[in-house]
């Protein structure tokens, strides 16, 4: 069946089982459930009316066992320690070690951090991949075959709606902290690892069965404010690690010196002068790719012009942020010493920042949102996710949340890199849908979704130029050649859920190319 | 594949030309995007003294097989006291490139020397003769005393430019903000320009990071009278055309001229008044009209001339 952007979705992948008994759609185009009503997933948890002195458990072991832990169940962890998360693969050894199977890890995101996972993936141990994030080998062996159960990705705000609507249901949570007092209060910052803010763990915390959260720095209880409340907290273990603080948080991301990056963002910048929702107290997100970034740093004189932003506003803004700043991660140093220090700077959690299916989520009060992207198609379809081989190496993230939230999503993109056209026919897959993106931003021109009359109106007020998105393609083709068609089996091993639980596309196993 | 480029214009707009090092594929593939007048791919100064042939090679086929669109594509080749530049103009002239810069600069017989150099290339490659441009830079104080000799010398020649790094050592100054040592230089050359009736360009500013030094230095270049300006970074380029742009007023008034001109020409009439009383006659013409073209090249010009 052929859903709203094109894609075939086979049987195969509609028949997959999710854990309430709802039954997969094709998806039917942005805002399909919009109005209609869930009925939220609640966990089942133990009552504690006697007081406990503490939680502490003795290690992770002892916490996998306390907590029941059998055949068959989901385990879910975040993505806060980026690529220098330990949690992951400690948590996961022991499971193996103590010979439980058929277990599901259902992560916001997992990373090249957790290659060892791909083992557990090959010898039949792990059988279901819930995540936004696949990377290095696990992307790998999940593109060859090798998970027994079709790879479900979703983008943040999917996750949470997941969650909450009971399509997963998270047996333990293993949630890994900075900071925990022994009553399970965590936060993000004072310890070895700080990652800023917790905001992916929180639907975990609240809808799991059971709660482990994991540290390596104890406090003296209570830690507050905690992202993550000791009342939804089970046990609570000390390790020597979390991770590498190295990288947990990298150097202060530094704006590109890079000519082509900057003249994309100054383009992007002139797009969002350009547009309506541009005057005083308009809400933006960048990411933190180079040109993206680079976007702040355009946007400050036409700030000026607007009058009525004040000196530390404009040093904020020169920080890539605008005004209050919402988090929901944290890259760099710099950005955590942020939240430490700067009372505008606040923490939300992952439901707040995109969750489709809560009462209005951040997003939704986005005027512009500034993406990068692998590819981008004629219909101006996204993707994010598959490599120019077909093989999962990647993450929908907020990307697709943030695209249909934003008022205006533009997609800043060199046409070519190396020699891959980015601008193509047709994506490899289809991550973010084209009737979510509104602007393209290339090094050869911009083009406009022929949807989004009142961005071309207001384009073409301000003078600035732009052209059909099939000129891009064919200019990129032009360059670098016509690139093959990928060859596939029949078999789904991943499925691209939509923000709204249809499915948007699906990836299958790939063939080893043949010349 | 070989992409055909239209016949060179000698007296086009050249407001910004940057150098590019043409051993780097990944820079000149597509120098165009970034909106230069002129590109200048460099076999000098920014290749290494043994990797000048791979600089041809890499030069001729981007030569041949990129379309540079309507960008001026100009070479800057070796000096004439190296083994280079014999060849590079063999490569310049064969690939069909729009014009050469000739380094160092320092009399007329350097650019007849040039000149017959690329004459015996286009009948070697079967270009017409006379097709390819040239463009002199001065870089000593020889070159810049000797600027209308120059100048003067063949009708190739579009321009002349002043190489600031050179000529500020063989002075022994510094780079000066206000540029107090390099007026003569600027003024002399200027001057050489106008009365042999070629554009001139100023040197370049290589402080990227310093974006008020370099817009106080295009401001004095277009108020000493400057068609343009060499660049380092794709980040000047849109500095200079904006600091070039004309004002509405420019234009209104240019406007005024051009078409009043036309309606008395057709009338045979030589001297007029355009509205507010001004008399004009044709020495007013070519100024306005190059009003215009600079209006409608940065794109804020949206009359019918």
């Amino acid at each position: 069946m052929k859903n709203a952007v094109g894609r075939e979705i086979p049987a195969e992948a509609l028949a997959v089982e999710l854990k309430n008994g709802r039954k997969y759609e094709p998806y039917q185009g942005k805002g399909y459930r919009d109005g209609k009503y869930i009925k939220k997933a609640g966990p089942t948890t133990k009552i504690y009316e006697n007081p406990k002195e503490s939680k502490l458990l003795p290690s992770i072991r002892e916490a996998v066992i306390a907590c029941g832990l059998k055949d068959g169940m989901t385990v879910s962890f975040h993505h806060h320690f980026r690529d220098g998360d330990y949690i992951v693969n400690m948590v996961m050894k022991e499971i193996v070690d103590l010979g439980i199977k058929d277990i599901t890890i259902a992560a916001s995101s997992l990373g090249s951090a957790h290659d060892p996972i791909a083992d557990y993936i090959e010898q039949g141990i792990v059988t279901g991949i819930q995540t936004s994030g696949i990377r290095g080998r696990m992307g790998d062996v999940v593109s060859h075959g090798k998970l027994k159960t079709p790879a479900i990705l979703r983008s943040h705000g999917g996750r949470v709606r997941a969650v909450e609507e009971g399509d997963v249901h998270i047996d333990v949570a293993f949630i890994g902290a900075p900071t925990s007092d022994e009553y399970g209060n965590a936060r993000a910052l004072g310890g070895k690892g700080d990652c800023g803010v917790l905001s992916y763990a929180v639907p975990d915390s609240e809808y799991a069965d059971k709660v482990v959260v994991i540290t390596d720095t104890l406090v003296p209880y209570p830690n507050f404010p905690p992202s993550i409340h000791g009342v939804n907290v089970d046990y609570v273990v000390k390790v020597d690690e979390i991770g590498n603080p190295k990288k947990i948080a990298s150097a202060a991301a530094r704006m590109t010196q890079n000519p082509r990056d900057l003249m994309m963002a100054e383009n992007t910048a002139k797009v969002i002068a350009a547009c309506p929702w541009f005057k005083e107290g308009f809400s933006f997100q960048t990411g933190a790719g180079g040109p993206s970034l680079a976007v702040n740093r355009f946007l400050e004189p036409f700030m000026d012009e607007i009058g009525g932003i004040t000196g530390p506003i404009c040093e904020l803004q020169r920080k890539g942020l605008v005004g209050k700043i919402i988090d929901v991660q944290d890259f760099d140093v710099a950005a955590i010493e942020d939240i430490r220090t700067n009372p505008n700077h606040f923490e939300m959690t992952a439901s707040e920042y995109a969750n489709p299916a809560n009462k209005g989520a951040f997003v939704n009060k986005l005027d512009f949102v500034v993406l990068a992207a692998l590819e981008v198609d004629i219909d101006f379809n996204v993707n994010v996710i598959t490599g120019s081989d077909g093989v999962l190496r990647g993450a929908p993230g907020g990307h697709p949340d943030t695209a249909e939230g934003a008022k205006c999503c533009i997609i800043v993109t060199p046409l070519t890199r190396g020699r891959m056209a980015t601008i193509c026919e047709k994506v490899v897959t289809v991550t973010t849908p084209g009737d979510c993106v509104d602007v393209l931003v290339t090094d050869y021109g911009t083009a406009v979704n022929p949807a989004r009359k009142d961005i071309i109106a207001a384009l073409d007020a301000a003078g600035i130029k732009h052209v059909p998105i099939k000129e891009l393609q064919e200019k990129a083709y032009s360059l670098v050649g016509r690139p093959d068609d990928l060859q596939w089996e029949d078999k789904v091993v991943a499925i691209l859920e939509a923000r709204d639980g249809t499915i948007l596309d699906v990836v299958k196993k790939i063939k080893p190319y043949q010349i | 594949m070989s992409i055909p480029r239209p016949k060179p214009e000698k007296f086009r707009l050249r407001r910004t030309m940057m150098f590019m090092n043409a051993q780097k594929p990944g820079l000149i593939k597509d120098a165009y995007i970034y909106g230069a007048d002129s590109i200048m791919l460099d076999l000098e100064d920014a290749v290494a003294e043994n990797q000048k042939d791979s600089a041809r090679f890499s030069l001729y086929h981007a030569l041949k097989e990129i379309d540079y669109g309507n960008t001026e594509v100009i070479v800057r080749i070796n000096g004439l006291d190296t083994p280079h530049w014999k060849e590079d103009i063999r490569v310049c002239v064969a690939g069909g490139c729009d014009g050469i810069r000739i380094a160092k600069t320092e009399s007329a017989q350097d650019v007849h020397t040039v000149d017959e150099a690329v004459t015996a290339a286009e009948k070697e490659f079967g270009v017409e003769v006379g097709r390819t441009l040239l463009m002199a830079a001065l870089e000593s104080p020889k070159g810049v005393l000797n600027a209308y000799e120059i100048c003067t010398a063949s009708p190739r020649l579009f321009g002349v430019a002043l190489s600031g790094g050179d000529y500020r050592k063989c002075m022994q100054v510094k780079v000066i903000p206000g540029g107090i040592e390099m007026l003569f230089a600027r003024g002399l050359m200027l001057n050489a320009a106008r009365a042999a009736g070629i554009q001139c360009f100023d040197t370049v500013f290589t402080n990227i990071n310093d974006d008020e030094g370099f817009k106080a230095e295009v401001k004095q270049n277009v108020e000493m009278g400057f068609d343009g300006k060499s660049l380092v970074n794709p980040r000047q380029i849109n500095i200079v055309h904006e600091m070039l742009a004309p004002s509405q007023k420019e234009i209104a008034e240019a406007e005024k001229i051009v078409r009043a001109y036309r309606e008395n020409a057709d009338k045979g009439v030589g001297v007029f008044t355009i509205e507010g009383g001004k008399m004009i006659d044709i020495a007013f013409v070519p100024g306005a009209e190059r009003v215009i073209r600079l209006a409608k090249a940065s794109g804020i010009y949206e009359g019918d001339l």
